[in-house]
């Protein structure tokens, strides 16, 4: 049965089992590997891909679910890779192994997307669902704060040439 | 201005392979194919030695020889290099090295990252490189200007002859630089002299590691490849009785059953469909000898143990007489679980076993090892297996072993392609080598004023180093007693010895390997003693440290930086401890709190560290805090517990680790050191989180626990 749905702005047609986990037609089919396989129940956060801009675990989502919706993995959030979350991330040096981190980000990015001045709590409760067993989350929560500084210092130009392609995905953009 | 001046003796790290015309990049050290090297793709780029290629552009490729598993060697190894080199650090990229004799470990003789080692065993060699190819590059200047080349010096990536003001960057001299021969010594720094060891540079590795396009062994892809996931008998020991394939292979994309060493192999076009088809396998196991092994019988086997006398560790005077005379006895029993190292990145590798060699793409600490595997099952040399390091999604020693590679390569030979064998989680966390359970009674006098006589320490688990190197000598494993045959605390009588309990639980080396259970056991036991002696627990440990001053100095350090002295707001509890594990020295301050339900919250963790002379404080602040959380999830969170011979734990809902909304804040402080050459950061955060955490709960409700991990029913 052929699926479609969009990944990264540009339409895919995949013909697989309708059952299978969409983490693995992301990696396997289409070989965009930025997107980790941690656990394969929803228990670490490694896979999350935002469906339709909202954060997801991709591991236990079947492909057939996300019929014709947007996906947006760690490769698509931005378009030159300068995302507030992922500029935040370099500038505070986050990722050690760096395996959990395309996870840590999409979340980050889902978070910021839907409250762009989070608190200490705010942040753990969104995030505390994505492991680091590097013990990143210092530097992580520390990330989010300043990505969403850089958020509000950009705020009017963040909506731009890319977020037709990935609604409500981009910093400050809506749901 | 010292200097010193070091004989070169490693040949190997430094002669040097021609490139350019002669087309000859990879030399004779390095064996095989080796596509992952920038220099083989262009001849142009000249290799001044095993680590350093330079590019007309003047692109420098330093080449990493050791795995980066998150602890920060893809930085700061070519720190080590740049800051002799004199390039400019912008140019600076790196790469990982080959398989390859060049790049073996100098102590361990092989190529292995493990034992927090990397910076003390590279100090030297990559300084050297570093050294060598600038003197090469001056050499090259200086012959090309007709000028002496005393008169030349380096600088930011150039040579420059002040006399004739005359200029040359790297990059125009590393063709004729590379057929220079090495000088025969050369001067290091002193770090006086340092520019780039010592500061905080930013990691090598983050950009690729924020925008998906860092490549671990789980990402790699290769034409025509398999992907096959293994089907092993839960019980420790068993193996395949008889198996029906039927149903397996009628689930879409399965290509082939059948079976290997270790169990079961589904090959399948993806990693799902192995997983649906191993899901549909029909197998009956024999589960062997151990199918009614269970953690309390394993301890009762300790325990059972211990009422005799084991094999001495340490011994000084005679604890046991001093013991019998003291004042005061103090008498405890400890435990540890056993501990699954749980990396991120599931176990996995790539291999492409061929006739004329093999091929293997491998998020390994053990690339000899890997090698060595590899062409024993393909049956060729191990020269003829070219290893590609990708990056370690985690390690934490895991990845020393090489079980995951064994099974690639007989699945590859199989097929006759390649093939990437993936673990799940269950299977991650159900057949790994295990941090060992252990057992250990202490005893300690004190004599009427408080002053401590004698300690004894009787520890009984099974031997990592059996697990590794299949026997041990007399019995004894120093990893089994470390930090206690080698605790720093001064008693007139000491003796700690050792049971080895050989048991069908696989152990490997597990971060910090034997500190990070016997450093909980020593420090809380000495917390138990200075409160017997009436002690404040960081004045009672100042007292037995007069002769160990680096744990003296970290221990003065981190009470100052925390405010020992002062009190806490109400309902925080402090707790201490302090822990050398591979020569770095490592003290600790938590405060906690405890709710009605007795759960603990860490609030703050203040860290004092000396390894010497830094090379990375930022590296190092990370490793710190890494190792703190590392070891705050053995404190409060998961264990392995056995049950009818298997793993009871399987995915991260039973094997619980720390999350984000538990994570306390973490201060590092770096002692100002200059010992040389440095020690290691990657392990020896891990070791005094739990004793100082388990300290505060005593203070916090005056109950000694001494198992971890810690459950609020134990305060009950």
């Amino acid at each position: 049965m052929a699926i479609r749905f969009t990944l990264n702005g540009k339409p895919h047609v995949v013909d697989v089992n309708p059952d299978m986990p969409l983490l693995w037609v992301i990696r396997d089919t289409l070989n965009m590997t930025g997107t980790k396989f941690g656990c394969g129940e929803a228990l670490c956060g490694a896979c999350t891909v935002h469906i339709n801009g909202e954060a997801r675990r991709s591991c236990i989502t079947p492909v057939s679910s996300v019929e014709g919706k947007a996906i947006t993995t760690i490769e698509g959030l931005s378009p030159d890779h300068n995302h507030p979350v992922q500029r935040a991330w370099v500038e505070i040096d986050v990722p050690q192994c760096g395996y959990c981190q395309s996870g840590q980000i999409m979340s980050a990015a889902a978070l910021l997307a839907r409250n762009p001045h989070p608190t200490d709590v705010e942040i753990e409760d969104a995030m505390a669902g994505n492991i680091c067993r590097c013990g990143t989350y210092q530097q992580i929560k520390a990330a989010i704060l300043r990505a969403a500084s850089m958020q509000r210092e950009t705020a009017p130009s963040t909506s731009g040439e890319f977020d037709h392609l990935q609604p409500g995905v981009l910093a400050g953009g809506a749901e | 201005m010292s200097v010193i001046s070091t004989k070169i003796d490693r040949r190997r790290f430094l002669k040097t392979s021609l490139a350019g015309a002669t087309g000859l990049i990879v030399g004779f050290y390095l064996p095989g194919r080796h596509e992952v090297l920038d220099a083989k793709a262009d001849p142009a780029i000249a290799e001044l030695n095993a680590f350093i290629h330079i590019s007309p552009g003047n692109r420098i490729t330093i080449l990493v020889s050791k795995s980066e598993m998150g602890q920060g060697v893809s930085t700061s190894l070519p720190m080590l290099v740049a800051e002799e080199l004199e390039c400019d650090w912008r140019t600076i990229h790196f790469e990982f090295a080959p398989a390859a004799p060049a790049y073996f470990d100098p102590a361990f003789h092989r190529q292995l990252t493990g034992g927090s080692t990397s910076i003390h065993d590279c100090w030297e060699p990559l300084r050297e490189a570093g050294a060598t190819a600038r003197e090469m590059l001056i050499a090259a200047a200086a012959q090309k200007w007709g000028v002496n080349a005393r008169d030349c010096h380096a600088e930011h990536g150039e040579v420059v002859h002040p006399g004739t003001r005359q200029r040359a960057s790297y990059g125009s001299l590393a063709e004729a630089a590379a057929k220079i021969p090495p000088p025969a010594s050369v001067k290091l720094k002193n770090y006086t002299e340092f520019t780039i060891i010592g500061k905080p540079f930013k990691r090598l590795d983050v950009q690729e590691k924020v925008d998906g396009r860092a490549r671990f062994g789980i990402d790699v892809r290769r034409s025509g490849m398999y992907h096959a996931v293994v089907l092993r008998c839960p019980v420790f020991g068993g193996k395949v009785a008889s198996f029906d394939a039927t149903k397996a292979k009628a689930v879409r994309g399965v290509k082939e059953v059948f079976e290997i060493s270790s169990g079961i192999a589904v090959v399948a076009d993806n990693t799902w469909n192995a997983m649906e088809g191993r899901r549909a396998l029909e197998v009956k196991w024999d589960e062997g000898s151990s199918a009614d092994v269970t953690s309390d019988s394993i301890f009762e086997q300790f325990s059972k143990a211990l009422e005799k006398p084991g094999v001495p560790a340490k011994k000084v005077g005679d604890a046991a007489s001093a013991l019998s005379t003291a004042a005061t006895k103090v008498e405890a029993e400890y435990r540890a679980p056993y501990e699954a190292h749980a990396a991120m990145e599931p176990m996995n590798c790539t291999a492409d076993i061929r006739e004329d060699g093999a091929e293997l793409w491998v998020p390994t600490q053990a690339q000899t090892s890997s090698q060595q595997v590899a062409a024993k099952i393909a049956g060729v040399k191990p020269e003829q297996v070219t290893v590609h390091t990708t990056f370690l999604g985690g390690g934490f020693g895991r990845r020393s072993e090489t079980d995951f590679v064994a099974e690639a390569c007989e699945i590859s030979k199989a097929m006759k392609a390649p093939v990437q064998v993936t673990w799940s989680r269950d299977d991650d966390t159900r057949h790994d080598f295990y941090r060992p359970a252990s057992l250990a009674r202490f005893s300690a006098g004190l004599d009427a004023e408080g002053n401590p006589t004698s300690f004894a320490a009787h520890v009984a688990c099974d031997s990592v180093l059996r697990w590794v190197f299949g026997s041990v000598r007399n019995g004894m494993d120093g990893t089994s007693v470390d930090a206690l045959a080698n605790s720093p605390y001064d008693f007139p009588n000491i003796l700690v010895d050792y049971q080895l309990i050989p048991g069908p639980i696989p152990l490997g080396f597990w971060r910090s390997v034997g500190c990070s259970q016997n450093g909980f056991f020593r420090e809380c036991f000495i917390d138990e003693l200075a409160v017997k002696a009436g002690k404040d627990p960081y004045e009672f440990r100042r007292g037995l440290l007069a002769h160990s001053p680096h744990n003296l100095g970290v221990l003065d350090l981190v009470a100052e930086k925390a405010g020992w002295s002062k009190p806490l707001p109400h309902g925080r509890y402090r707790g201490i401890a302090v822990v050398e594990a591979f020569h770095t020295y490592v003290a600790e301050v938590v405060e906690i709190s405890l709710d009605k339900r007795k759960n603990v919250r860490v609030h703050r963790v203040v860290v004092a560290v000396d390894l010497g002379q830094p090379v990375n404080p930022a590296i190092i602040e990370q490793q710190v805090c890494s190792g703190v959380v590392y070891g705050l999830s053995q404190t409060l969170k998961g264990e392995i517990t056995i049950d009818k011979g298997r793993v009871v734990q399987g995915n991260f809902d039973t094997f619980k680790v720390l999350r984000m909304n538990e994570m306390p804040q973490i201060e590092v402080h770096i002692a100002d050191s200059h010992r040389t050459p440095p020690t290691g950061m990657g392990e020896p955060g891990v070791p005094p989180i739990a004793p100082a955490v388990f300290n505060a709960i005593y203070a916090a409700t005056g109950k000694r626990l001494r198992k971890i991990p810690y459950r609020p029913e134990d305060l009950a």
